[in-house]
């Protein structure tokens, strides 16, 4: 990936088999994001976007293509192989928060450290990051004690904390009020701005894939407009 | 980190971890009260064998048991023969056991030469046995049965006048005259045991060996005798407590094994956000394996205090009928089986949630 991209597929298929049905959710997909890139991808339910979501993030394999994320080959990778792409390289923040219910928010962060290798205290450029999301002052409370919008600011800080070359957001301002939506994606554009954090950003809310460099359009499992 | 999921789980489900802790508890209890009742019934008829003060002791030839409570005797006519005929032989006393409630018995004693060998018993109250329906028994026996002097206790078919209450240790705890039980059971001359005491201790392998080629009896030192009291020589015991402790282990399992597939059927979602933040197969397991060791390990702490409980339960209730004691040495036998039990336990519902595909995982509600 000399040429500066982060993320880079050819002709990338997927195909689910559902009893004896098979049921291509991806169907070539061609797509290229540079490193620093905010890339958002919009698209009716079923498009392919999460598939594609998943395929990037190492959570599954394709069916056939190519795909390379910073430098890896994903398409060869193992099951261990694709788990440690998880740890590192990619961070991931979910439209549902996901959080570990019984950890405090310091907790759910470090609990991503620990998985990555990284123990002790967090570094200062974290904790300015923590400053920056608002949450310094909440990080001992457990997610039932913090808004939707504080458990969304604490995701993303979690999947950030390890530094991954991307970042992964599947819907993040989806169960979000329009104050809360506004502060996350301004805390994405901000990340990617002051740190060259490359992200890519699923959502269905035109205003949120305003805040991206460019948006990309999928149906039917396949990019239709490249942006 | 393990150490802090695995506690915030336990504490995020209390009823389930106690109730865990509970039944993994069961069986530990039942370990350890079995352990705790054999080394106490052995001990204890250990320590009042030795109580008797003699230094040799004489059975049937077909006894096999250390506590002999049949019909195979020995003639009493042998009395005369050991105080007359066998070198060294400077005591010989007869006595007759007979069961009468499972583990107790009841002993015919001849009542000055028992004490001539032993000292004595001790009265706690009371006095000694005079008239041919006077019965002994030691506190415990009284206790437990809430008897007091001049009670009437009926055994054998026979009603007998409480007159003494001694202390324990000596022989048994419930004690009449030899003549009067021999008349009851209508036994004739005859005796479960002779006790021999010699001139000096030293001499018991010749004595032994003098009337093993004199007689056809069998003869034991006392600490060959007291050795018999050994779970090995007890029938069937090594094997129940074999059973017991295996029974053990598949409770262990059980337990652990539906505790744990509930735990990861609960949190099958937070499984899947482990492994989207790179938590690999062996990293779940691990914090199943973990969970479930402290579950073994908080049911083995709470099954060594139960049977504490145990131990007061049965030294108040019954008291005479089960010695018990507490076994430290078998804590870790018995957390050493309940962790074998939980260890296996957690391995399918571990690999279960090892195996989970991360994405139907996050999907999970």
């Amino acid at each position: 990936m000399s040429s500066g991209l982060a993320i880079e597929t050819q002709d990338l298929r997927k195909t689910y088999r559902v009893g004896k049905v098979e049921v291509p959710a991806l169907r070539g997909v061609d797509l290229q994001v540079r490193t620093g890139d905010f890339l958002a991808i919009v698209g009716p339910s079923g498009s392919g976007k999460s598939t594609l979501f998943h395929i990037i993030g190492g959570l599954t394999p394709p069916t056939s293509g190519r795909v390379r994320v910073a430098d890896l080959d994903l398409a060869s990778l193992t099951d261990a192989g694709r788990t440690n792409l998880r740890k590192k390289t990619v961070g991931f923040v979910f439209q549902k928060f996901n959080l570990l219910p019984n950890l405090t928010a310091r907790d759910n962060i470090a609990v991503a450290r620990y998985i990555a290798g990284a123990n002790g205290p967090f570094d200062r450029d974290f904790v300015e990051a923590l400053r920056l999301l608002g949450i310094d002052q909440r990080l001992d409370h457990k997610p039932n004690a913090l808004s939707g919008g504080e458990q969304q600011r604490v995701a993303i800080a979690r999947a950030i904390v390890n530094h991954p070359a991307i970042l992964l957001a599947d819907e993040p301002t989806g169960n979000l009020d329009t104050e809360n939506s506004k502060a996350v994606l301004d805390i994405l554009r901000d990340l990617n701005q002051r740190l060259g954090q490359t992200i890519l950003m699923i959502t269905h809310n035109p205003e949120a894939a305003a805040f991206a460099h460019r948006t990309i359009r999928m149906r039917d499992g396949r990019i239709v407009d490249a942006g | 980190m393990t150490t802090k999921l695995v506690i915030e789980n336990l504490k995020n489900k209390p009823m389930r971890s106690l109730l865990s802790f509970l039944l993994i508890g069961v069986p530990v209890t039942l370990i350890l009260t079995l352990q705790g009742l054999s080394s106490g019934m052995l001990n204890d008829n250990k320590e009042r064998a030795r109580g008797v003060g003699a230094d040799l002791i004489v059975r049937a030839s077909s006894t096999t048991m250390a506590v002999q409570t049949s019909t195979e005797a020995v003639k009493e006519k042998y009395l005369a023969y050991f105080r007359n005929e066998v070198p060294h032989v400077k005591l010989a006393t007869g006595v007759m056991n007979r069961s009468i409630e499972f583990p107790l018995y009841i002993t015919g004693i001849d009542p000055d030469e028992f004490t001539k060998m032993s000292g004595g018993f001790t009265y706690l109250d009371g006095r000694g046995l005079r008239d041919p329906d006077d019965i002994l028994v030691d506190e415990l026996y009284a206790r437990q049965k809430k008897l007091h002097i001049g009670s009437a206790i009926s055994l054998k078919n026979h009603d007998w006048h409480l007159t003494g209450i001694i202390q324990g240790g000596k022989l048994a705890r419930v004690v009449v005259s030899l003549k009067s039980l021999q008349e009851v059971l209508d036994t004739g001359a005859n005796l479960t045991q002779i006790y021999l005491k010699l001139d000096d201790p030293r001499n018991s392998d010749a004595v032994v060996r003098f009337v093993e080629e004199n007689t056809n009896l069998k003869v034991n030192t006392m600490a060959e005798f007291t050795a018999l009291y050994s779970v090995n020589n007890i029938p069937g015991l090594s094997d129940f407590m074999y059973v017991v402790m295996g029974i053990g282990v598949v409770i262990g399992f059980a337990v652990v094994c539906l505790s744990m597939y509930m735990a990861v059927l609960q949190r099958t979602r937070e499984i899947g956000i482990l492994k989207a933040i790179g938590g690999s197969n062996s990293f779940i397991l691990r914090i199943i394996l973990a969970e479930a060791m402290v579950l073994g390990i908080g049911g083995t702490v709470l099954g060594i205090l139960m049977s504490f409980g145990a131990w007061w339960l049965i030294r108040t209730l019954v008291p005479s009928s089960l010695a018990i004691d507490i076994v430290p040495l078998w804590w870790p036998i018995a957390g050493a089986i309940t962790l074998v039990g939980a260890g296996l336990g957690a391995l399918y519902p571990g690999l279960n949630a090892a195996r989970h595909d991360p994405i139907e995982a996050l999907a999970y509600e």
